[in-house]
């Protein structure tokens, strides 16, 4: 079996409109966000989403260019990334904004229109315990999805489930399996293949690798750089740890409290970020290295309350770089370099290398 | 920070395990020949799921039975035995002397208590007076760094964070000499994960707590431990200074967990 072949079987069976959609995204894998480009495959402009007083995302602006490309997404528990992947994956509606996939609108997308669109973007979620049917065989999972979007023919699916098991490095046999006889890495396996088995072009793995151990974790982060090359695909990798997007994604967005703090190439925003939220994040990444090791920068504080946020810069309670300024006027995003763009005043102080106050065996009093 | 422990004038090896098995049945999932902590020591057990750490960590609590497991061996706390001795023994030990926290707060606490009122209710188990307890929890809560009005609340109405001080709190509280952490960061944000690192080094540091520190990622043993045990399968297959055996694994499993983790740099 090769990734080819298959690929091939299913553009002969179902040549669907997508073959023109590839072609109408550019290979730019370089394309800056807000700059006047060709169409990325994914544009969100302007994306807000309120739960009841809650502004959940507030304004943001993400492209995703076609693949093999990856956009991480960064940031702590509340800061709106899982809900951004769910709103461009329809699983939660939009209360502003607009997501454009190749050039249509997704917010608008009815009946069999939004089934295609299904078909282009697949979520992954963090815990494969909770995303698959405990009483379904793995085959019976993934079969399921073939035939609701008649990937093949009915007498090739049992083919098709095997061939996806083995791409994505689990046995052939594991199809007569349930999900309580498999590990949490083979699981995650699963919901990879069953995402992938409708062909997207675009992927969101939402902390696919947060629920494993490192090992597992390394072997998951591997099977998506292969995928990604095979099948020359586009993904959102959230995450809250920045060493797993450092391998894996060309571009980062880092995002506080449903707004976007900064947004670059991700090997620009771990040499020289621009926000101190930034950098703060990268510093507490556990690193064996002793010598690769940074002091860490302490950010007081617990995120603040969602439907109650700070005024001005809403980092500003728990920045330590805060200035007066900080407190009254909302930083827009502004350019920091090249395809680089940063929401704070003090970003030239930060690049200047500005002291932070880091962790020294803080007493308890 | 990550040095070599601090002379200390206090008998070596606070805890002590000599020959310990663990099993389920016919099967042995814990097989430890030697393994000590010293007063004020953080000593990293790493390994992955099902490497029997967690076992290790049930049996030293002497609740490996509640699992069905059978412990054999021998475990001492200065000096004195434990595997053998009655629950009521036991449970004077566990949480007084030696206390737990887990990977998940959120199913630690019981949810319908406040608080407050499950930090106080454990010190007064454990014998202080209806007047102090509460004033014993603020302090502890204090010394965690977390506001005394989230006593009044629930564990739902607390982050993970919050939960996992609040349960280190309760070891303070008690007075714990010996701290057994089982990935307490694993379920936790980086960053939330790193102010836990620093209030263990802290708590090792003001009041020479001695921690047995659990996880599967070498990244964070590497930030907190001054030993590491590394276990594969029930056994231990290499221990040393954390600096040794992280900059230089002798067992080649080690050498594997240390090559699992992201590397940050690699774009720097």
């Amino acid at each position: 079996m090769t990734t080819e072949g298959h690929l091939e079987k299913t553009k002969s069976f179902a040549p669907d409109s997508r073959k023109t959609l590839r072609d109408h995204v550019t290979d730019d894998a370089s394309a800056e966000p807000g700059a006047m480009e060709p169409a990325p495959l994914l544009r969100v402009t302007d994306l807000t989403v309120q739960f009841g007083p809650v502004r959940a995302v507030d304004g943001v602006s993400l492209d995703v260019a076609a693949g093999p490309f990856g956009l991480g997404l960064v940031g702590e528990s509340g800061s709106g990334k899982s809900t951004i992947g769910r709103a461009i994956v329809r699983l939660v509606r939009s209360s502003g904004g607009s997501i454009t996939f190749a050039g249509q609108d997704v917010g608008s997308l009815r009946g069999a229109a939004l089934k295609g669109y299904r078909r282009n973007t697949q979520i992954v979620f963090q815990d494969p315990d909770n995303s698959l049917d405990p009483r379904m065989t793995i085959g019976a999972t993934i079969a399921e999805v073939l035939r609701a979007h008649q990937v093949v023919p009915r007498n090739a699916i049992t083919e098709r489930v095997e061939a996806l098991l083995t791409e994505t490095g689990l046995d052939a046999d594991f199809a007569q399996r349930y999900p309580h006889q498999l590990s949490g890495g083979q699981r995650q396996r699963v919901a990879i293949a069953r995402a992938l088995c409708v062909q997207p072009l675009l992927l969101v793995l939402d902390e696919p690798t947060s629920a494993l151990d490192v090992r597992t974790q390394a072997n998951i982060l591997k099977l998506i750089a292969r995928l990604r090359t095979e099948r020359a695909l586009s993904y959102l990798l959230i995450t809250h740890n920045f060493g797993v997007v450092s391998e894996l994604c060309e571009q980062t967005a880092v995002l506080y409290l449903g707004r976007i703090a900064e947004i670059g190439k991700t090997e620009v925003l771990l040499r020289a970020a621009a926000h101190p939220y930034t950098v703060a994040l990268r510093s507490a990444v556990p690193e064996v290295d002793v010598a690769a090791r940074r002091s860490r920068i302490v950010l007081p504080g617990d995120p603040p309350d969602a439907a109650n946020p700070p005024s001005g810069c809403v980092f500003h309670p728990r920045c330590p770089l805060a200035v007066a300024r900080c407190r009254t006027e909302v930083p827009v995003l502004r350019e920091a370099g090249p395809g680089h763009l940063v929401a704070c005043h003090r970003a030239e102080d930060v690049l200047a290398g500005a002291p932070m106050p880091t962790h020294s065996g803080r007493s308890l009093s | 920070m990550n040095g070599t422990p601090a002379a200390d004038p206090a008998p070596a090896g606070r805890l002590g395990i000599c020959g310990l098995t663990v099993c389920f049945g016919s099967r042995q999932v814990v097989s430890i020949d030697e393994l000590r902590l010293d007063h004020g020591e953080i000593l990293g057990l790493a390994g992955e799921s099902g490497s029997g750490k967690s076992m290790t960590t049930l049996a030293i609590l002497g609740l490996a039975h509640t699992v069905g497991a059978s412990v054999s061996g021998s475990i001492t706390l200065d000096g004195v035995e434990l595997t053998g001795l009655p629950q009521d023994k036991l449970r004077a030990i566990r949480g007084r002397r030696i206390a737990a926290i887990f990977q998940s707060p959120s199913t630690a606490f019981n949810p319908v208590y406040r608080v407050g009122s499950i930090v106080t209710k454990a010190l007064r188990l454990h014998g202080a007076t209806k007047s102090e307890a509460p004033d014993r929890a603020a302090e502890a809560m204090r010394q965690v760094l977390l506001p005394p009005d989230l006593m009044r609340r629930y564990p739902s109405q607390l982050s993970g964070g919050q939960l996992q001080r609040v349960a280190i709190a309760l070891a303070i509280a008690l007075r714990a000499e010996i701290l057994l952490a089982d990935e307490p960061t694993s379920a936790l944000d980086v960053t939330v994960q790193a102010e836990v690192l620093d209030l263990l080094r802290d708590l090792r540091e003001s009041i020479g707590m001695s921690i047995l520190f659990i996880s599967h990622d070498l990244a964070v043993v590497a930030e907190l431990c001054d030993r590491v045990a590394v276990m594969r399968q029930g056994l231990i297959v290499e221990q040393g200074p954390a600096s040794d055996v992280l900059s230089a694994p002798a067992d080649p499993y080690t050498a594997e967990l240390l090559e699992s983790v992201p590397k940050l740099a690699s774009q720097s």
